[in-house]
């Protein structure tokens, strides 16, 4: 099975995320980046189903000169290639355009049984990559996977919502993202460390892809950031003096919340 | 402060990356309850093993990664500034595999490294005894030829006790040193025992202070058989063994100490930063930064230490003197620096809130396995007067 895994590489969320002043851009560089957490459950996923029944996993990312190091962490795990698509006319790119780009990176590499997602990256969250992604290449999107399976040339998983879960089949090829429940990514092996240094890691330009410059970028963005503002700190929290009916505003507060 | 390390290879660096991301993970949600509850953590050897990291500084033939000790030493310290009783769980098992490694035949190698080397292995090493602590020349665990053939010796029933052996009861081999003969330390020989042999039992852990993860106690050999493929070099060498094992395991200790030193420093800082008397923070008080600036000139000069002995090593260079300097060091400064973190900390250091109590518990014990620090001195001391 030919598999494509599309990962981003995303500031480390424990370091202080901001944006840039100039262009309210996301700052990547002034911060430690990393493989997105929500990517590797995707890696893990291709990496469990190559494992299985063969193949191979190419990681694809698009990203600034850091972002080779999303890859690097993919094929530490243990897929087999990676694909870098770098170019300076990408930055600011929106969801609209990523998926442009990815979609004609995926197209040139070849025909594909299976491109998987994390379920949204973790800076921006949009999580609209995916099914964008899908609907350029003409793939069914099965979104939110938390369980997969794959035979007899069709993939089946389980999406489990608010109310219930639900069990989704589709021909092959299909795009596939999955949830943060579908697996416990794996830590790359020393071994693994040593061996992605031989993998293939190929770069690639806008022109390479054929996607103009005109069409991605700050200027193609769909929407744009206008301004920004530190959340405020946290404020006192809500006292709750128990007169007798303590319980019950507590119960209140909960399920104010959907927490009950 | 982040630490600043100097690392050889791209590799080095994704594999201190890795180890961190593995110790926050894996190990420190754990590290508390683990502790509180006396429990050795089995299953995070195993994970550890997977990774590769029970078997960094072994040829990549028998399945380790023919790392530099400078390399492997630097995981270990990351390993024991978030839980020392795991480093010094895997400083043991590198320790127990040191005589096959280094000493044992082609076919040895093969047999026995191979497996304790697959990360699905935990090993110990049974040196001390009971009236056999510093002076392991008084060792009295006799090692009898059950058997002759051709005048060689088929096989040996060991007997007698062993003390203060971590994993015991946990481990799957157990790499013992045992009286072959009468002569003092020329009667020392060094076998493998596999955990599950017959006439091996053990004793109930022992109740330490700390490194509560770390199981220790007696370990009892009642005619255990052991055949002569698994006597480790040549019958009387089992001293040359221990101690040249013991030199590169002092190098573990001290890189896990500085680690917990490490550890101690950062949770000082941190708090110094956060708490405030007299209107500010107790950092900006100069009689607490000078003590937080201690701390950190204490972990520096452990580190350079224990690297600077461990580069030595990989240059195939003499550096007994070094390690055993380093040990004495590093120990000493993990005693002081985690026992000033408890300082900083004032009362709440004092208690399990946080956890620099415990810290320091670790810390005391550093100074005392893998040779005193006053058996420091005397290897040092030694090789300074030596003629
Ligand atoms: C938690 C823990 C784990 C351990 N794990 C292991 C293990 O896995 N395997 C193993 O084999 N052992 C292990 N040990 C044993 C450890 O190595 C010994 O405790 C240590 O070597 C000291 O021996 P002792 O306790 O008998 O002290 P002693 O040798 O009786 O020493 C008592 C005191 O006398 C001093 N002293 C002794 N001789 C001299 C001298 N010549 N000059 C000056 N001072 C001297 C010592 O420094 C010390 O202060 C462990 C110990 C502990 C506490």
């Amino acid at each position: 099975m030919n598999i494509v895994v599309c990962v981003k590489h995303v500031p480390d969320a424990q370091g202080d995320r901001t944006f840039r002043e100039s262009d309210n851009t996301t700052d990547r560089a002034n911060v430690d980046g990393l493989l997105s957490e929500l990517d590797e459950y995707a890696v893990e996923t291709a990496l469990q189903l190559v494992e299985a029944d063969g193949g191979e996993v190419t990681v694809v990312t698009m990203g600034p000169d850091q972002a080779s190091d999303a890859i690097k962490k993919a094929l530490q795990m243990g897929a087999d290639k990676g694909v870098h698509i770098c170019d300076d006319a990408l930055h600011g790119s929106d969801a609209v355009a990523t998926s442009l780009v990815l979609a004609k990176a995926i197209e040139k590499l070849g025909p594909v049984d299976l491109v998987v997602t994390g379920m949204a990256s973790t800076d921006g969250t949009m999580g609209v990559v995916p099914a964008m992604l899908a609907e350029r290449l003409g793939l069914p999107q099965v979104t939110f996977a938390s369980e997969i399976s794959v035979a007899d040339g069709a993939v089946t998983i389980r999406r489990d919502g608010d109310a219930g879960s639900q069990t989704i089949r589709s021909g092959l090829p299909a795009l596939v993202s999955v949830t943060d429940q579908i697996n416990e990514p794996r830590y790359p092996s020393f071994k693994g460390i040593m061996a992605a240094k031989k993998k293939p890691v190929e770069s690639w330009t806008l022109a390479d892809v054929g996607v103009g410059p005109d069409e991605v970028g700050l200027g193609a963005a769909w929407t744009t950031v206008s301004s920004f503002a530190a959340r405020p700190p946290r404020g006192a929290g809500t006292i709750v003096s128990d007169d007798g009916t303590g319980a019950d505003q507590l119960v209140a507060f909960l399920s104010e919340r959907k927490f009950v | 402060m982040a630490i600043s390390r100097l690392l050889p290879t791209d590799d080095a660096r994704d594999l201190i990356a890795m180890t961190r991301e593995v110790c926050q993970k894996e190990l420190a949600p754990r590290v508390d309850a683990a502790e509180e509850a006396r429990e050795l953590p089995r299953d995070i050897f195993t994970t550890l093993g997977d990774l590769g990291l029970l078997a960094l500084p072994y040829p990549e033939e028998y399945g380790g990664s023919n790392l530099p000790y400078e390399v492997y030493l630097q995981v270990v310290e990351e390993i024991g500034a978030v839980w020392m009783s795991v480093a010094v769980g895997v400083s043991v098992h590198v320790l127990s595999c040191y005589p096959v490694a280094t000493f044992g035949t082609e076919a040895q190698k093969e047999e026995l490294l191979v497996p304790m080397l697959s990360g699905q292995r935990l090993g110990a090493y049974a040196l001390s005894e009971p009236q056999a602590g510093s002076d392991v020349s008084a060792i009295s665990t006799v090692a009898t030829r059950s058997a002759e053939a051709d005048g060689a010796a088929t096989a040996y029933s060991l007997t007698g006790t062993k003390a203060w052996i971590s994993h015991a009861g946990h481990a799957d081999h157990y790499t013992t040193f045992a009286r072959t003969s009468e002569e003092g330390s020329r009667g020392l020989s060094c076998f493998i025992v596999p955990g599950d042999a017959p006439g091996l039992t053990f004793g109930t852990p022992e109740k330490k202070m700390g490194l509560h993860s770390d199981t220790v106690s007696q370990v009892y050999f009642d005619k255990v058989p052991v055949p002569a493929s698994r006597r480790i070099g040549a019958e009387g060498q089992g001293m040359a063994l221990a101690l040249s094992a013991l030199s590169a395991g002092r190098l573990g200790i001290a890189a896990a100490s500085t680690g917990l030193a490490q550890a101690a420093l950062d949770l000082a800082v941190k708090y110094a930063k956060e708490r405030e008397q007299f209107g500010s923070r107790i950092a900006d008080f100069q009689g607490v930064s000078f003590l937080l600036a201690d701390m950190q000139a204490a972990v520096l000069s452990g580190r350079a230490m224990y690297l600077h002995a461990a580069r030595l090593r990989d240059a195939g260079r003499d550096f007994s003197t070094e390690a055993a300097a380093a040990k004495l060091v590093c120990t000493d400064a993990a005693m002081r620096v985690t026992m000033d973190a408890v300082q900083v900390l004032g009362g709440y250091g004092y208690t399990q809130d946080f956890p620099a109590e415990r810290y320091m518990r670790e810390a005391k014990v550093t100074q005392i396995f893998e040779g005193t620090n006053q058996i420091q001195r005397l290897v040092i001391g030694r090789a300074l007067l030596k003629d």
